[in-house]
């Protein structure tokens, strides 16, 4: 006869049996669900924090705006050296020996300077001085083009926002000064935000290139600040106002707050590993000597069948 | 046809599979175990309860389409029931799992269906992500642009663009629920099948 192992087999049930009527119960669960859940919109609602435009950014803050774009061009926002799924400009977070993004390659292509700023200038009819801006920028080598965009940038400390235009003391910076403050403008208007998703066509639904310039600058993050959402405020699993949120996130947002992870530069791939881990124990529990005695060790169940163990 | 033909039709064959497996009595019992008696045993219905009324109220935010609850106070409050029902779904979800956890409710051939209530939870937890990102406001745009960091770094981001709105609100609205739906059913079907996990046998052994 095969041995009883208790974390694995369950005992046969000689006992008696109670009258059910699982109908009755579905229905009445329904109902109370149904009023409970009724109360708590009535009473609470749900949040609704209209989204940022590039225009209501750039019109709040021009210079962080303009700042962003010429991150943008000398290659230091989080956009431009992010690596794939987007570009090449770096290999992305590693997981031991291996950098999972990177071995799957370039999927959605993004190129910052030219997606977010050269080809929506290029849209920009009737405005001399940015053509002659663009055609200069076109046929310059990729080092002269580099050359201006540090000058620009040693200047762009003292960037600021007069009359209405992104001002920069800097010299010998070739197009770089009037590329900025036409972005500048062009987003102010609320154009960019139109030039950026109509890249894909009239009918599109991919966000993509709009919300990966947005998280760029830090106009966004702020707000995000103010709404509790950072990473190290929990932001994963809040929303803004203060609503629960994606709580059932607790413990994948927890490990953010913890080091080595709050502090590491591939803190998402080695958390996702970690909950990829979480989950798979949690579905082979019964298979896993060990982890599936816990249940019999700890002795809730006596809670739980305190009738059952009370009448036998 | 002799009867010896139609009892070999697949259609004969696996009526006889399913009622054998489920006759009407386990589909729809009028009794159940006497230990079957504790309060823990209400959050199984009333996750599923909650799971019906999250698909109802995101059927009549459809009917509209995804913007329209901006605009509309009666689809604002669509939205705030749908996510409320969501609140309570996953809250009784949790207490369910845990509470399954604690009855070792997986003894007695019962792996499958605590595998499949497992599955069941994390593909609530990628719908209700998707829906998360596919709000159309800032939430929308701060939770998407901070979770592609961590998809995009396994590698699933190729495929899986949380900042393709496109993307994101058919994976919410069309395969997401199929599959927790399915899953649901397959769940609810092992529990019929097999029946309520029986407590642990604590009669201390007899003395030699």
């Amino acid at each position: 006869m095969k041995r009883f192992r208790p974390d694995v087999d369950a005992p046969e049930y000689h006992g008696p049996y109670a009258p059910y009527d699982i109908i009755k119960e579905g229905t009445i669960a329904f109902v109370v669900v149904a009023i409970l859940v009724v109360a708590l919109a009535t009473l609470f609602g749900s949040p609704d924090e209209q989204a940022v435009t590039i225009r209501t950014w750039s019109n709040a803050d021009p210079i962080d705006f303009a700042t962003t774009a010429l991150g943008e061009l000398n290659g230091t926002t989080i956009t431009a050296g992010y690596g794939a799924p987007y570009n090449h400009a770096s290999l992305g977070q590693e997981l031991g020996p291996l950098h999972l993004a990177h071995l799957v390659g370039v999927t959605i292509p993004v190129n910052p300077v030219q997606d977010f700023i050269i080809a929506p200038l290029s849209s920009v009819p009737n405005d001399h001085p940015l053509r002659v801006a663009l055609a200069q920028w076109h046929v310059a080598s990729k080092a002269q083009r580099a050359t201006w965009v540090a000058r620009y940038t040693r200047a762009a400390s003292h960037m600021t926002w007069t009359d209405g235009h992104i001002v920069v003391p800097a010299t010998h910076a070739g197009p770089v000064g009037v590329l900025i403050n036409s972005l500048t403008q062009m987003a102010r208007s609320g154009a960019l935000d139109q030039a950026l998703v109509t890249g894909h066509g009239f009918y599109t639904t991919n966000y993509t290139k709009p919300l990966l310039f947005v998280a760029d600058g830090t106009y966004f993050a702020h707000l995000a600040q103010r709404q509790h959402l950072l990473g190290a405020q929990w932001g994963m699993m809040n929303e803004t106002d203060s609503y629960p949120g994606q709580a059932w996130l607790w413990l994948y947002t927890f490990w953010y707050q913890v080091p080595p992870f709050s502090t590491s530069a591939n803190a998402d791939v080695q958390v996702w590993a970690i909950m990829m881990l979480a989950s798979l124990l949690l579905l082979f529990v019964p298979f896993i000597p060990g982890l599936r005695s816990i249940p019999r060790k700890v002795r809730v169940y006596r809670l739980i069948w305190r009738e059952h163990y009370r009448s036998s | 046809m002799s009867s010896a033909d139609i009892e070999r039709q697949w259609t004969t064959r696996l009526r006889h599979r399913v009622t054998g497996h489920l006759p009407p009595e386990k589909v729809l019992p009028d009794t159940q175990p006497a230990y079957v008696a504790s309060w823990i045993y209400v959050f199984g219905v009333t996750t599923m309860v909650a799971l019906s009324l999250v698909i109802l109220t995101g059927f009549v935010l459809a009917i509209r389409g995804p913007q329209w609850w901006h605009t509309s106070n009666v689809g604002h409050y669509v939205n705030s029931l749908h996510l409320w029902s969501v609140e309570v779904f996953f809250f009784a979800m949790v207490i369910h799992l845990w509470g399954k956890f604690f009855m070792a409710a997986w003894r007695g051939r019962r792996a499958l269906t605590w595998m499949t209530g497992v599955v069941t939870f994390l593909t609530s937890i990628a719908a209700a992500f998707t829906g998360y990102v596919s709000q159309t406001n800032f939430d929308s745009q701060w939770i998407s642009t901070q979770a592609k960091d961590g998809i995009n770094a396994t590698g699933a981001g190729s495929i899986f663009n949380v900042l393709n709105l496109g993307q994101m609100l058919m994976w919410h609205i069309v395969l997401l629920p199929l599959v927790a739906v399915i899953l649901t059913a397959v769940h609810v079907v092992l529990v019929r099948v097999r029946g309520v996990v029986p407590p642990f046998d604590d009669t201390p052994p007899e003395k030699p």
